[in-house]
């Protein structure tokens, strides 16, 4: 049984590619099956990005390519070579919290913090293009992340009080926690 | 020492302690562990649900290019199990497998992939049995027995007890309400998938660094099975991403990597797949119930007969304690002057169920508080008034000898009902919308360790150093629910400074004294008051050498604001580190330990260890539905919720814990289901899941998640730490049922089984159009041969807590207590 296996083995030899990563130019060398999630977590040692099910389903994997969301699990490492990919790490800038990572700290947003990831950086994304969005905008940039701790609430808040906190954006009040 | 009379960290929203790292992506799960060497793991999972094992050849596997090392059964034969009475596990089957998804065999490789190539190259020849799907044909055939040591063919434990004579309560009621629903199983779904690296050390002991809730019970699991010392093992639990009750078992995969580790010398790695997460399971069992309960034309209860049949899958877990958690917390929230129950367990060929968020209670917390609802409406009272006529008192016992401290159950029947506007909305919204409220309680830890000992439940180290940092060393482990936030404010409290002054280390088998595990929400009552006990030691010798140096009477100083004065004359002080260096003088080197064992329980009789806890939380939800009656539809747009947690440590991480429990609950409630088929015995016997993917498992997305108004009730309780209660299980509870009610108001159909999905309401609506009983659930129990109750007598009847079968004792009872039961 199963004679392939050992008849005809993938071609596993390791290609070389340029990744630009928070910013940074970085070399890897990897298997071509690799997928962008592989490459970040066992490559580059980037494990902030996290995986739920290595299917496309529960949104811890999300990264930024080209500042948009993806889930690095559906993306093959070959693909994302030199373009612009933004992970949990380049977050905070000079040792400074990004406002959101704040908010998500101070009110509740990451409880076990498995989803955080995912969930601060598909935010990060929209506020790109949606300064100060509604509740329902976030619900609905955020329905592709699960979460099994919070019940999203205090994820909501915590964005509405970051973006309170934001220079030059969005309202006076929002966020304090009910 | 003077006591402040306000706290300064604790009550006060704050970051959690851990939180940067969180954000931050800081935060080390077991799979982000790599080490230089480290080879991966997987493992050959039975594709029978029950089946002798006849042969396994691993010899093709083991000449796999890249392959280090294939373990079976046979290199790691010794059996252990959660509960010292049920040791039915094996980390790899040797004889028999029981669920598909059983373990057989473990390929340790270079990487993933070619251990999963190799997995293909392992033969197993299997003898297939006959398989057991359900109760009722557990129950029915016992000739094919999952396990010899179960009570009866396929049983695996039956409970009876009797507190007073219920058959009695109940002729002597006005009303007898008998009503059965069916609670199906669901699972935790935590986020992070079980993982787990174990290395060899340079001394040549092992370290297991694993996602466990419970470090200390896989410390022994492994001492068990491997037959090494205690003392020359380290379980190291890392942060978990979400457990809920999936991480507590001792897990077979722990035990192989430990065992390949020590026969390469290598690190060796596994994380699990999705798809074998929802095999492994652990979770909410399937739950068959019928009640009986008397009831007084106003509408006080006299009695009630709970029977409970538990579909446990096919090992023991912790299924002896979720049996009695399925009946022991029913008379914690209404005075019940009678309570009979039954409860029987049977093993089926599908994946173990066991502890998963509110452990055994949610099921028939559903079928009384849903009961309840129809018991109001016969009556034509309003639910919320019935309730309120009915609370338990504070400080009281119940008829099954659970000591009841403080109960914030009324009020939070009030605050929910107020915020909800429930007066103006109950049976007055128009069609297809209604509201439905239902309440809980639940354990602040379990009263009893799960093996007997007279050990303390939880221990605490403080070392306190000349540079003024103070580390707290606890074996608790944290599973997102902020058990070090709870520590480290503890200590930081008692000690005047602030958190950032305070350090944890926690879940670590060598450095921390033992701590049992993330589950029972025991962690922040036992864990809590442990960290005062210590914190206070280290005050008082601290507070001995200041006041030596000041010389000012110790009674004066307080610790407050990072600072050691006296009260009288603030000006004479020292920073707390001053303190510190002037204590180290005059003691030595600072250390100190604190330690916590709960109370010992009224209950003497045999099976009154479970249900005792240090305090019970309660809660009070209303939920709001919107049911479209075309579609079936359920919309929930807010949920009302009130939980008294005594006080909250941390506001913030209490509601993120109540709201979390009111998210999962909704999902319990409308979709969750871990759901079995069994293939075409054609094909196959196989019993497997219908949907093991987060895709396929539906749980509530951002989209579907209702606003949720949380009301915190805080009346501190003397057994908790500053006060607090648990909050991560108890407020779970009460939502399954208020949406039924609420579905019920908004539609008339009585849905009385859970989950309660569209097909459901549609079938319950085309009923009520034809003009039968417009109800969805079971009609009948299924026969169990129960044996003769335990009879105690309850404490209003002159009873001391003990037991006994003797029909004297019982007629005497009932003598004694003719004239007695409508007082009660």
């Amino acid at each position: 049984m199963n004679d392939f296996v050992t008849s005809d083995p993938i071609d596993r030899d390791n290609v070389h590619g340029t990744f630009i990563v928070n910013g940074e130019r970085i070399q890897v060398s990897f298997a071509p099956n690799k997928t962008l999630l592989e490459v970040l977590r066992e490559e580059l040692g980037l494990t902030g990005t996290k995986h739920g099910c290595e299917l496309g389903e529960c949104g811890a994997c999300a990264v930024l390519i080209k500042g948009k969301p993806v889930l690095s699990c559906l993306t093959l490492a070959l693909e994302s070579t030199d373009t612009p990919i933004d992970t949990i790490e380049g977050m905070a800038v000079d040792g400074e919290l990004d406002p959101l990572q704040a908010a998500f700290a101070d009110l509740g947003g990451s409880q076990c913090g498995y989803c955080t990831p995912g969930v601060l950086l598909t935010t990060k994304a929209l506020l790109a293009s949606e300064p100060a969005p509604s509740r329902d905008q976030l619900r609905e940039a955020l329905s592709g992340n699960l979460c099994r701790c919070t019940g999203y609430q205090q994820i909501f808040e915590a964005i509405e009080a970051a973006i309170v906190a934001l220079p030059d954006q969005g309202k006076k009040t929002a966020g304090a926690p009910s | 020492m003077k006591q402040r009379d306000k706290f300064e960290v604790i009550g006060k929203p704050r970051r959690r302690v851990d939180g940067r790292a969180k954000v931050t992506g800081q935060t080390v799960f077991a799979d982000d562990i790599v080490l230089p060497r480290m080879l991966h793991t997987k493992l050959l999972r039975s594709p029978h649900p029950h089946a002798d094992i006849e042969r396994i050849d691993t010899t093709r596997a083991a000449r796999h290019p890249g392959v280090h090392l294939v373990l079976t059964g046979a290199d790691i034969p010794n059996e252990y199990g959660i509960l010292p009475v049920s040791q039915d596990e094996q980390a790899l089957r040797t004889d028999r497998v029981r669920f598909v998804g059983d373990p057989v065999a473990a390929v340790i490789a270079k990487d993933e992939f070619t251990a999963t190539e190799a997995l293909e190259l392992i033969d197993v020849s299997y003898n297939p049995l006959p398989t057991i799907a359900n109760p009722e044909e557990a129950l029915s055939q016992g000739e094919v027995r999952l396990h010899d040591y179960s009570e009866e063919g396929n049983i695996h434990k039956r409970l009876a007890y009797s507190f007073g004579d219920v058959d009695e309560a109940l002729e002597s009621a006005d009303r007898v309400f008998e009503d059965c629903f069916f609670y199906e199983g669901n699972t935790h779904l935590p986020m992070e998938q079980h993982a787990a690296v174990a290395t060899v050390d340079p001394d040549g002991k092992l370290t297991l660094r694993s996602s466990t809730q419970c470090p200390h019970y896989v410390h022994r699991a492994l001492a068990k099975v491997l037959e090494i010392p205690q003392a020359h093992i380290r379980v190291i639990a890392h942060p978990n991403g979400g457990g809920f009750g999936g991480k507590t078992d001792p897990f077979g995969h722990e035990i192989v990597v430990a065992k390949a580790a020590l026969a390469l010398g290598r690190p060796v790695k596994i994380c699990l797949t999705r798809e074998e997460v929802f095999y492994c399971h652990r979770g909410r069992h399937p739950v068959i119930m019928k009640l009986r309960t008397g009831v007084t034309k106003d509408g006080k209860l006299t009695g009630m007969h709970l029977q409970t049949l538990l579909d446990g899958g096919s090992y023991g877990s912790y299924g002896i304690a979720s049996t009695f958690y399925t009946a022991v917390l029913q008379p914690v929230t209404y005075h019940l002057p009678r309570y009979q129950f039954n409860a029987c367990r049977v093993f089926t060929n599908k994946p173990p169920c066991g502890p998963k968020r509110g452990h055994g209670t949610p099921q028939s917390r559903f079928g009384q508080e849903v009961q309840l609802d129809k018991i109001a409406e016969a009556l034509d009272r309003d639910p919320a008034e019935l309730r309120l006529n009915i609370v338990t008192e504070p400080n009281s016992l119940t008829a099954n000898f659970l000591q009841i401290g403080t109960n914030g159950l009324a009020e939070c029947i009030k605050r929910v009902t107020e915020r909800s506007d429930w007066k103006n909305k109950h049976r007055k919204l128009p069609d297809g919308h209604g509201v439905g409220l239902a309440c809980s309680s639940y354990l602040t830890g379990a009263g009893n360790a799960i093996y007997w000992n007279k050990m303390p439940h939880t221990g605490v180290q403080l070392q306190l150093d000349r540079s003024g940092l103070v580390t707290v060393f606890c074996g608790a482990t944290e599973v997102g629910q902020g058990s070090d936030d709870v520590l480290v404010a503890s200590v930081a409290e008692i000690l005047g400074i602030t958190p950032a002054e305070v350090k944890c280390i926690t879940g670590d088998t060598d450095l921390t004294p033992v701590d049992l595990g993330s589950y029972s929400s025991r962690v922040t009552l036992m864990m809590g008051n442990a960290a005062i006990d210590a914190a206070q030691r280290a005050r008082a010798l601290i507070g001995e050498a200041v006041a030596v140096r000041l010389e000012r009477p110790v009674q004066n100083l307080v610790f407050s604001g990072g600072n050691v004065f006296d009260a009288g004359d603030p000006a004479t002080g020292m920073t707390f580190q001053e303190a510190v260096v002037c204590a180290e003088e005059r003691h030595g080197t600072l250390g100190t330990t604190g330690s916590y064992a709960p109370p010992k329980p009224p209950a003497q009789f045999k099976g009154g260890g479970v249900g005792p806890s240090p305090a019970y939380s309660f809660t009070a939800a209303v939920v709001e539905v919107e049911v479209d009656p075309a579609t079936g539809w359920i919309t929930v747009p807010r949920v009302y919720v009130a939980h008294d947690v005594g006080r909250a440590l941390n506001p913030v991480l209490v509601r993120g814990q109540v709201q979390g429990s009111v998210y999962m609950g909704l999902g319990e409630a409308l979709m969750e289901e871990q759901v079995f088929r069994r293939l075409p015995p054609k094909l196959s016997a196989a019993m497997v899941h219908k949907n093991p993917s987060l895709l396929e498992y539906k749980s509530l997305t951002s989209l579907d998640m209702p606003e949720v108004i949380t009301d915190l009730i805080e009346d501190p309780d003397p057994n908790g730490p500053f006060g607090g209660k648990e909050a991560g299980q108890g407020p779970l509870l009460p939502i399954m049922p208020a949406v039924a009610n609420a579905v019920y108001d908004a539609v008339g159909v009585r849905i009385d089984a859970v989950p309660i999905t569209p097909d459901k309401v549609l079938q319950a609506l085309e009923l009520k159009a034809a003009g039968k009983d417009p109800r969805y659930g079971p009609s009948t129990f299924p026969t169990v041969d129960w044996p003769e109750p335990y009879f105690v007598l309850p404490p209003w009847e002159g009873g001391d807590g003990t037991a006994s079968n003797r029909p004297e004792r019982k007629r005497a009872a009932k003598m004694h207590v003719m004239d007695k039961v409508h007082s009660s």
